[in-house]
């Protein structure tokens, strides 16, 4: 059985001053089309099984405070803008 | 989906077109009766979805009831081509003065139902249409269009064919016409179509194919009317465990959409190809040029990252494949750089170095940019547009050529 591996190309990274804001992560967990984040008792949680999925929609960025939310593209070593 | 001859037979009916009183039987005994209610020599025929059924010994012909019940016992044991009868047709032994043929087949060139005659039935048309081109008749239908008798005429009478078997066979051909739009098929044949002794017109046998992706608008005929089970798919074989498995990854994720065949194939080379016609002639141009595909797939429809992958991973594990090449025809719904990772990642999750396992990546279209970023980091060889679908083929039976060597 082949090993899953997780965070190839896309990582997420949500800023702790953030992270523990049950409402941000509500809307994290709707906006996302491919459920990258998930909404917890304790705030943002990232689905590291779903990073690869990441369309790169910007939707997250969007949807939180400027500057809280990184995607990081590990092919090419830049952060969505 | 294909028929079975009773089913076909019964569609037929079904249309108004004249047949023969015939019995599907399953079995000796079911015959016996089938064959006393039609009185007379009769014919007893196995239905497989298979050709060559005479020369296997599936045909039999009986003078009377008894007869025909041994020759049932014995046809409903006998394998034909890997398949055992779903039973046998009773049929009379019909006195035929001439035969013809009529079909209506989709002309995928011209994208319209193509009406098909001929004064000599009973044999393959194709041989027909090769040597005596002038006895057959052609004619092109309208797909939405009411379909008109004189259209099956002008066909008919394209062959020669005059006077009262003109405007016998006429109706039939226009029946067949409608019924092959009607229930969406691909073919709808008979062959052959009589004329008794008696100047009457029936169909001795039909075949037909209804597009697969119509069965579920179909429902009418052929839960009602034919009985078939919905779980009645008609695959001629049993599924492989790789289709098995793409089938399962496809069913579990409803972004996009993968399909994955290897009945038939055995070669090197894994094809993870698709869009619009491209994985037809991708597999075409590979076998072309000398390469030995793995299997048939096909993927679009904007796929996930997992789906793509699992699809990569089933054709990677494949016995004796070597090298991927991934290739499709230009893309717009379906995303490049999502591609570029499904494969990737189905490479290193088996522990394989991308660059040397992908022969070649030739999707163009959306997000390729981003595609072509991924693809670079990984060192896989990877062409745009400019570059075609033949010449890419080419490439990637050079590479696992040069593999194997």
């Amino acid at each position: 059985m082949a090993e899953k591996l997780n965070k190839v190309f896309i990582d997420v990274e949500v800023d702790a001053s953030v992270a523990g804001d049950t409402a941000l992560a509500a809307k994290l967990e709707e906006v996302c089309p491919v459920n990258i984040f998930k909404a917890g008792s304790a705030g943002v949680e990232v689905v590291e099984e779903n990073l690869d999925e990441c369309v790169l929609c910007k939707l997250c960025l969007e949807a939180a405070p400027a500057g809280t939310v990184h995607v990081k593209k590990l092919y090419d070593d830049t952060e969505l803008s | 989906m294909r028929f079975y001859e009773f089913e076909a037979r019964k569609i037929v009916e079904l249309a108004g077109i004249p047949v023969t009183k015939y019995g599907f039987c399953t079995s000796a005994e079911q015959a016996r009766q089938a064959a006393e209610e039609i009185g007379g020599p009769v014919v007893v025929k196995s239905q497989v979805l298979s050709g060559g059924r005479m020369k296997a010994g599936g045909v039999k012909f009986a003078d009377t009831s008894e007869e025909a019940a041994a020759h049932a016992e014995d046809i409903l044991k006998l394998e034909i081509n890997g398949q055992m009868p779903r039973g046998v047709l009773v049929d009379p032994k019909a006195d035929v003065k001439q035969e013809y043929y009529a079909s209506v087949v989709w002309d995928g060139t011209a994208k319209r139902p193509l009406m098909l005659f001929s004064d000599m039935g009973g044999i393959d048309i194709e041989e027909v249409a090769e040597t005596h081109p002038d006895h057959v008749g052609r004619g092109h239908l309208a797909n939405l269009f009411p379909i008109p008798d004189f259209e099956a005429k002008q066909t008919i009478a394209a062959t020669g064919v005059t006077g009262s078997q003109l405007n016998r066979a006429t109706p039939i051909l226009a029946r067949l016409a409608r019924l092959f739009r009607e229930y969406d098929m691909t073919l709808a044949e008979i062959n052959p179509l009589a004329e008794l002794t008696d100047g009457s017109f029936v169909a001795l046998d039909a075949h037909m194919e209804m597009e697969n992706e119509a069965v579920g608008r179909q429902k009418v005929l052929l839960r009602k009317q034919l009985e078939i089970a919905e779980d009645d798919t008609r695959e001629t074989y049993e599924p492989s465990d790789f289709e098995r498995n793409v089938a399962a990854i496809d069913a579990a994720d409803h972004r996009g959409v993968i399909q994955g065949k290897d009945h038939g194939f055995s070669g090197n080379l894994g094809l993870v190809i698709g869009a619009g016609g491209g994985s037809l002639t991708l597999t075409d141009a590979v076998r072309s040029q000398g390469g030995k595909p793995a299997n048939y797939s096909e993927i679009g429809g904007n796929p996930s990252v997992a789906k793509a992958c699992g699809l990569a991973k089933e054709v990677l594990e494949k016995d004796g494949v070597e090298k991927i090449a991934v290739m499709m025809s230009i893309v717009s719904n379906t995303r490049v750089d999502i591609v570029a990772r499904g494969v990737i990642k189905a490479c290193l999750e088996l522990g394989k170095d991308p660059g040397e396992t992908i022969a070649i990546f030739r999707i163009p279209g959306a997000w390729e940019d981003e595609g072509f970023k991924i693809l670079e980091r990984y060192g896989v060889e990877y062409c745009d547009r400019s570059v075609s679908l033949w010449e890419a083929a080419g490439r990637a039976v050079a590479k696992v050529q040069g593999a194997a060597a």
